[in-house]
């Protein structure tokens, strides 16, 4: 089957900033991501999980997009201006998709 | 004084305080015991709702006088005059920097919901009655506190940012929605009203309360554990010494509104408590750069474990000697 090559973009940043961060890629006219709930972790500030929390203070999240290289940069930009203070990963990988016009 | 220590011995093996001494110790023993967190946020979600509802239940049952204006005043000035005095105390006893002393102090300046609603289970358990209306004192004193931090952190040109976005988010929080909307369900349906919710809000409350307890006591010997070594010997006096003065200052206030013996200690407690649901997520928005283990571990693993055994009895025998009641 024929497959087209795309950016995936994983942010998993903290559930506070969440909606920044998705109003922040609407914004940049990236209107198509995933938001996943994180269960817990580890990194530099510590450890987090999402039991127990009845404040978002604690938690994380994952927000997921997948678009065409050329509109990698801008997605970057938006994300860079809002998660740039907080803690948080961006990571980009090479993906397959199989309808392109949909990115 | 035996009756002051009979208050805190029946405290201390109430079902709440052993319920919270369960969740702190499996989470000290490591153990896997978790509450899921839909599971908290529901109970937590009953919880605001019944002591939002009852506390306007009571308003309607008693009427509106000038008291509610006045403690609205006070806890506003209240919550954004603690920060100061948290400010000042914590840099004295421990020396901490600025920016994470500035951030404890907001912490302080605003109130834990959780304690204020066990302490009117203390009170309802003692027949002793308060002022419905200390339910929307509890929700004007989240916010000022905020705004107290963040501008002792601009006189020291810290990074602190406020915006349009996080206003909304701090006075439009879901807790004090909740809490402010219940509590005028609670105003417009009065006692009939609350007949045919009782069975709900009522009976099973202090069950609810337990289970809530024990989640807290989970969250808060995890942060403990993973904050050893956070914090020095200073900054833990400062999380025991802080909710009493804190309180002593709110009895002054509600002494000098003319509060009852149960508003007092409401009051008190009010004063007293440290948030640990609206204000670190503020926080984590307006000052990423200070370390969440610091106030979330004070506040949650030293203040509330505080004021929830030894600081009711104690602020309820300081509230029934100020007002003789």
């Amino acid at each position: 089957m024929q497959t087209h090559r795309a950016k995936r973009v994983e942010i998993t940043i903290e559930s506070v900033m969440q909606s920044r961060l998705t109003d922040a890629l609407q914004t940049a006219d990236v209107t198509g991501y995933t938001i996943l709930p994180v269960l817990g972790g580890s990194g530099r500030s510590g450890e987090w999980s999402r039991s127990g929390q009845v404040s978002r203070a604690g938690g994380m999240v994952q927000v997921i997009c997948i678009i065409r290289a050329e509109r990698l940069d801008a997605l970057l930009d938006a994300a860079f201006a809002v998660v740039d203070r907080h803690i948080g990963v961006v990571c980009v990988t090479d993906c397959d998709v199989l309808r392109a016009e949909r990115f | 004084m035996y009756e002051s220590l009979s208050l805190a011995a029946d405290n201390l093996l109430s079902p709440i305080v052993l319920s919270f001494a369960l969740g702190l110790a499996a989470a000290l023993a490591r153990s896997d015991l978790s509450i899921p967190e839909a599971a908290a946020k529901a109970l937590s979600i009953y919880l605001l709702f019944a002591i939002g509802f009852k506390g306007g239940v009571s308003v309607s049952d008693h009427g509106v006088d000038i008291h509610l204006g006045a403690a609205l005043l006070a806890g506003i000035i209240l919550s954004a005059s603690l920060p100061l005095l948290a400010f000042a105390l914590l840099r004295m006893m421990s020396g901490m920097d600025r920016l994470n002393a500035a951030a404890v102090a907001g912490h302080y300046g605003s109130i834990s919901i959780v304690t204020f609603v066990a302490a009117t289970s203390v009170l309802e358990s003692r027949g002793i009655a308060a002022e419905g209306y200390m339910v929307a004192v509890a929700a004007a004193m989240e916010a000022p506190a905020i705004l107290s931090a963040l501008w002792l952190i601009s006189r020291g040109e810290g990074p602190g940012r406020m915006d349009a976005t996080l206003w909304r988010e701090i006075l439009l929080n879901g807790s004090i929605v909740l809490l402010v909307g219940a509590f005028f369900i609670g105003w417009i349906t009065g006692p009939e009203g609350l007949a045919e919710i009782s069975s709900f809000i009522v009976s099973p409350f202090k069950g609810v309360l337990c289970l809530f307890l024990l989640d807290m006591g989970l969250v808060a010997g995890r942060g403990l554990r993973q904050g050893r070594g956070v914090l020095g010997v200073g900054a833990v006096g400062f999380g025991l010494v802080m909710p009493v003065l804190g309180g002593l200052v709110g009895l002054g206030a509600a002494l000098l509104i003319g509060v009852s013996t149960g508003g007092a200690m409401l009051m008190m407690v009010l004063a007293a408590s440290a948030s640990y649901i609206a204000v670190p997520a503020a926080m984590r928005v307006a000052l990423p750069e200070a370390n969440p283990s610091i106030y979330l571990t004070l506040s949650l693993g030293v203040t509330f474990p505080f004021n929830l055994t030894l600081g009711l009895p104690l602020y309820l025998a300081l509230a029934q000697m100020a007002t003789g009641g």
